[in-house]
């Protein structure tokens, strides 16, 4: 293996690992631009979304494609219902405690987890299709490592048309600008609210998959540490920036491959190193890269 | 109504008294605790541990004329969790003698409690020798990482032939920083050669993606690999290190003994090769086969060897209550400190200075999905 091959196959890992975050953050994200919450339950919501796929390939008779598609539609109710019981009835309560109510939220759904699918991991059924691997000179890399990015790219074009350019994004965009006008102006903040929540699971759910493609190990506490460093990409990207959450998300996962790639000494510090970049984001430039200016929301 | 009402008080009272009245009598039941990882990344080893003392516990319920009882608290697979648990166990429970934990960590950080509350621990894997060091309360029934790491260079430089090897470590496992050492040292005594660990890369428990570690290994071309660590962590290493075209043999400890190797590894953990405590294709007491059959009819699967550790931690512990006569915690840490001898399904059980058994290793290999057994290693 040549200099070369080393340094693309150590991008080809980054590309793959951030394509992962950007994926996962944009679900984030999108419901935090909107509704200006910090959904800490997505990370389980994204467990949930990824134990459905798992029965449903193996205990239905449904092709594992098909699966692909309804698992997040099913997450995507159970987003839903989570709005309903755990912040619809907060709409109107200070910040903090709809913050706090989704903490509660994603510790309930955890041990929920734990509870139906038992502590023992289970192994996530790949399909034999994704399970593949291509060798490009002296770079070698899975088929799912080629999907996962062109799956977060294309979900990247799709939201941002959806939001940008149909009447229920615009009604979205409204709802985030000025909840109060926008419900005076006929919005249907109710549905409105359902329908960014709705996808927000979607997207986590499909997040979860590709997760489970990659690293096929499932664990009732498994969304934990993928939740936090997609928030910590949306936060580097500017959070409720859905294409800032793609960069952030690439940005992370480079450079967590690359801490541990050439300076192998502070691969205990991993996890330590995405919340570093986070501290200094914040320190530096609290709206993000891609993030609005500041005082609009202030 | 209200004579009604006061009926059902003079009910309530009543069945609350008697309540009161069964619980004094239940104090006669011997409490033994045990504190295993349930859930989290080490809850595999746990669940297949209580599967065995529970098995133990159905064989023989009753000693000194009493019921014996288990309490089974989850430690998490987390350090302070496992601390809380002894705690709660010896505080709350009040038991006479505790079993535990699967991961050397987790042991390790009950340590220093049993050791102020003077209530004896007996681990059933946990094989890092600072478990049991300068701690007269913890002792085991398995074999320790100086030997279990010896065992497996040895396999590398004499029936494999390699020159030289690539260590990959969990940091976080006590288990797996120590075992790494102990093959470390063996593996450059028996090449003669310090350079022949080309590489020694890290992870954490918990991490998930391990390419950037594998990538670096793969340009140093090692013969083969030994990384000891979660069964989890470790299945998904593999199937990584195989993704990059990584194709030399990997070796490992006890620690993948568990169907959640096979099951997340598939295809790529074919041909791995790992130490452990006993097997089922190869018992080696009288008592073996007792705990094969009983295990067989209440599972209906072959058994593995954590839970064979975790009977003849039970039946250890039964043992030494039956000689003494006592059910005082002194009293079995004193007869802990002396077993000799004892008949074992995993084998003979003699504790030395250091509350360690020495013990043999069984040499298994991941072939058709399935674990196979290779060969016995006597201690030297």
């Amino acid at each position: 293996m040549g200099d070369f091959s080393i340094l693309f196959q150590h991008l080809a890992n980054g590309i793959s690992l951030g394509s992962l975050y950007a994926l996962i953050a944009i679900g984030y994200t999108m419901v935090y631009g909107i509704l200006r919450l910090i959904n800490f339950a997505h990370g389980d919501i994204f467990m949930l979304g990824v134990y459905i796929t798992f029965y449903g390939i193996l205990y239905t008779p449904i092709p594992w494609w098909l699966v692909f598609l309804i698992a997040p539609t099913i997450t995507g109710f159970i987003g839903l219902l989570l709005e309903k019981i755990a912040y619809k009835p907060l709409r109107e309560a200070p910040r903090t405690t709809i913050l706090i109510s989704a903490i509660g939220a994603s510790f309930f759904l955890q041990n929920l987890g734990i509870v139906i699918f038992g502590g023992r991991p289970r192994a996530f059924p790949v399909p034999r299709i994704l399970n593949r691997v291509i060798k490009l000179g002296g770079v070698s890399i899975n088929v799912v490592a080629f999907i996962i990015p062109t799956v977060t790219v294309l979900l990247l074009v799709g939201l941002n048309y959806f939001i940008n350019k149909t009447k229920t994004g615009m009604a979205m965009r409204a709802l985030a600008k000025d909840y109060e006008t926008a419900s005076l102006m006929g919005i249907d903040v109710n549905k409105i609210i359902s329908i960014t929540f709705f996808l927000g699971s979607f997207l986590a759910a499909v997040g979860g998959i590709m997760w489970g493609a990659r690293y096929p190990q499932l664990m009732p506490l498994m969304g934990t540490m993928p939740g936090l460093k997609s928030f910590i990409a949306a936060v580097i990207g500017g959070i409720g920036n859905i294409t800032g959450a793609v960069i952030g998300g690439f940005i992370l996962g480079l450079g967590e491959i690359m801490l541990v790639a050439l300076l192998p000494r502070l691969t205990g510090y991993r996890d330590a190193f995405a919340f570093v970049l986070l501290i200094i984001i914040l320190l530096v430039k609290p709206s993000g890269i891609m993030g609005d200016k500041i005082t609009e929301k202030v | 109504m209200k004579r009604k009402l006061g009926l059902l008080l003079i009910v309530l009272v009543l069945l609350l008294s008697s309540q009161i009245g069964y619980g004094q009598k239940a104090d006669e039941v011997i409490k033994i605790g045990v504190f295993e990882p349930m859930t989290g990344a080490n809850a595999a080893g746990g669940e297949m541990t209580v599967e065995g003392i529970e098995l133990a516990r159905e064989i023989k319920g009753e000693v000194l004329g009493r019921k014996v009882e288990i309490i089974v608290v989850d430690n998490k697979s987390d350090k302070v969790e496992a601390a809380n648990a002894v705690s709660r166990l010896i505080e709350k429970d009040k038991v006479v003698a505790i079993i535990g934990s699967y991961g050397s960590s987790l042991s390790m950080a009950a340590g220093d409690i049993v050791k102020k509350a003077e209530v004896p621990a007996v681990g059933c894997s946990p094989t890092n020798p600072l478990v049991t060091l300068n701690n007269d309360y913890y002792f085991r029934v398995c074999f320790i990482d100086p030997f279990q790491g010896t065992v497996m260079a040895r396999y590398a430089v004499n029936e494999l032939g390699a020159k030289t090897a690539a260590v990959i470590q969990d940091v976080t496992q006590d288990y797996s920083v120590g075992l790494s050492k102990y093959f470390i040292d063996a593996f450059r005594e028996l090449t003669g050669d310090r350079n022949s660990i080309v590489e020694v890369s890290a992870y954490n428990t918990g991490d998930q993606d391990f390419t950037a570690q594998l990538t670096n290994v793969k340009n140093k071309k090692p013969d083969i690999i030994f990384a000891p660590g979660n069964y989890g962590e470790s299945a998904l290493l593999i199937r990584q290190a195989r993704d990059l075209g990584i194709d030399v043999p990997f070796l490992g400890g006890d620690t993948w003994e568990a169907p959640e190797f096979l099951a997340i590894g598939g295809e790529a953990v074919e041909g791995a090769v790992f130490s452990t405590h006993f097997t089922a294709e190869a018992p080696v007491t009288e008592e073996s086969g007792v705990f094969l059959d009983a295990y067989r009819n209440k599972f209906g699967k072959e058994a593995n060897a954590f839970a064979a550790l975790g009977y003849d931690a039970y039946m250890v512990i039964l043992d030494v209550i039956e000689k003494a006569g006592s059910v005082d915690s002194q009293a079995i840490r004193n007869g802990l400190a002396k077993v000799k001898g004892f008949v074992g399904a995993t084998g003979i059980i003699t504790l030395d200075q250091n509350g360690d058994a020495v013990k043999s290793a069984v040499i298994n290999k991941v072939d058709g999905a399935k674990f196979v057994y290779l060969t016995t290693v006597e201690p030297d």
